[in-house]
């Protein structure tokens, strides 16, 4: 049974019950799983524009003279490679490698860093990285998280949305980019990232303006020809790039490098919290790997926690399943040993005791028609 | 508002059978589709199979949940729905009609009578 009277609200719940949302309960909040339905919301991203509230996910200020180097010591991808309005993927480990948390950190200028964490760890997040601080780092930290609200823009049209809504081209961020601007509400962080792989920023605001740009980005997002989006869509088009979800495709227990977040690693910039671990793993081989598969035919959709089985044996269990509304078949992930893993592999997904047949396929899952 | 036809008996997990026709057929109503948007496949029982009346019998799923469908009375399953499998939307474009799951023999008659019927199910959806 949900505890709803400890879930957390957004600045937006009344509007989302107002437009007819379906909440659910989502890494301690009340969110919007949909308003009209998750393959409708779904298809506007990829074909014109959506619009999510992510003001659930939480916002961390690193800033001092410290605050390259500190964060070089907490994170994974090197930071010092950021200029001012720059921003990159990257991870929080813990002394095992194990992932506590993956992150987007934009460096909004020499000496200050905006963190953009998940929902779910904002607190784990917090502590592990507090934790690591010393008093020769001449570094603060804030937690903007209870004061900010987030809106995430995405599709081809975001664009439009953005011009319409703040009335000129240049206030668009480019991607992997961060556009900050003092408001007399408090700053307002413009981000040229998202979790869809469409064109799109994530816009982060004071609470108290949330609702009144939210109303407006709407009207935008509906006059271009496309709908507020509740959280099955965002499930359904980041698992269709094959971006990782925390909690399903990530844990403190398997490092990047089983993700295949090898990319987001960078062993070369010096020490960091888990890099002896990877070092290890990296030498010794990795036992296994985060590993797309693709159902053949008509098959129910893949789920979490579903056993993956080649052969006689179950060689592992579903972290993210979904039906791709994109390709119209079953999509998922699972941790496989190496011998599972390399595309073309045939295994079966044990749905309710019967087993279906899938295949290891590349990421993403879906690539954009080429115009 | 839900379309509730006055013809047919509602089970509380939103099932609904058709008892005057024979075998009666069993299928979702519009309400429950409607929540479950989106059906993308429907695990069909097998046919021969005997149920009691409340016995999970098959699956509907959507894109977000796999929901169990319940047998309103008991009885055989007799046929089922194999244009399902083609096109599992039949289920949220026409729930009442096309979008039958299978067909069942009673073994009970009055069991259907001790479903809700239309007004009851109205109010049970509120």
């Amino acid at each position: 049974m949900s505890d709803t009277e400890t879930l957390r609200q957004t600045p937006l719940h009344a509007v989302h019950v107002g437009m007819g949302a379906r909440m659910v309960p989502f890494a301690g909040w009340n969110m919007p799983v949909q308003y009209t339905g998750i393959v409708e919301e779904h298809k506007a991203v990829r074909q014109s524009v959506g619009v999510f509230d992510i003001s659930h996910m939480g916002q961390f200020i690193v800033s001092g003279k410290g605050a390259e180097a500190f964060l070089n010591r907490v994170l994974t991808n090197n930071i010092a490679k950021l200029t001012p309005g720059q921003g990159q993927y990257t991870l929080l480990l813990n002394a095992q490698g194990g992932v506590i948390d993956d992150l987007i950190a934009y460096r909004t200028s020499e000496r200050e860093f905006f963190l953009v964490v998940n929902a779910s760890r904002i607190d784990a997040d917090w502590t592990h990285i507090e934790s690591q601080l010393t008093e020769d780092d001449d570094v603060m930290m804030a937690n903007a998280s209870d004061f900010t609200a987030g809106l995430a823009i995405q599709g081809p049209k975001a664009r439009e949305v953005a011009v319409a809504v703040f009335g000129n081209a240049d206030s668009f961020p480019a991607h992997n980019t961060i556009l900050v601007t003092m408001t007399d509400s408090g700053p307002m962080w413009l981000c040229g990232t998202g979790y869809t792989g469409e064109e799109g920023f994530e816009f982060f605001m004071p609470i108290e303006t949330a609702e009144n740009w939210f109303r407006k980005i709407v009207d935008a997002v509906k006059s271009a020809g496309g709908l507020p989006c509740g959280l099955g869509a965002r499930d359904t088009l980041r698992l269709e790039m094959g971006y990782p979800l925390n909690g399903n495709d990530l844990s403190e227990t398997r490092t990047p490098l089983q993700a295949g977040l090898g990319f987001f690693v960078d062993l070369d910039k010096g020490d960091f919290t888990g890099r002896e671990a990877l070092v290890k793993q990296k030498a010794e081989g990795l036992p296994d790997k985060l590993t797309a598969f693709r159902m053949t035919g008509a098959t129910p959709p893949p789920r979490p926690h579903y056993p993956v089985a080649q052969g006689d044996q179950i060689v592992g269990e579903v972290c993210s399943g979904t039906q791709s509304p994109s390709l119209g078949c079953g999509i998922g992930m699972a941790y496989l040993p190496l011998s599972a893993a390399a595309a073309g592999s045939a295994i079966e997904i044990e749905i309710r005791g019967r087993r279906f047949p899938a295949e290891v396929v590349k990421k993403p899952f879906y690539r954009k028609p080429s115009v | 508002m839900s379309n509730v036809p006055d013809n047919l008996r509602y089970r509380d997990s939103h099932e609904w059978i058709d008892p005057q026709q024979t075998p009666a057929p069993v299928g979702i109503t519009d309400h429950a589709q409607a929540e479950l948007t989106d059906v993308v496949f429907v695990d069909l029982p097998k046919i021969g199979t005997q149920v009691s009346a409340g016995q999970q019998v098959c699956v509907v799923e959507s894109v977000k949940a796999a929901s169990d469908i319940y047998a309103p009375v008991s009885g055989e399953i007799v046929e089922a729905n194999d244009a399902l499998s083609a096109d599992p939307g039949l289920i949220n474009r026409d729930p009442f009609g096309a979008g039958w799951i299978f067909k069942i023999k009673p073994s009970n008659a009055a069991e259907a009578d001790a479903l809700m019927n239309a007004e009851a199910y109205r109010k049970h959806i509120g």
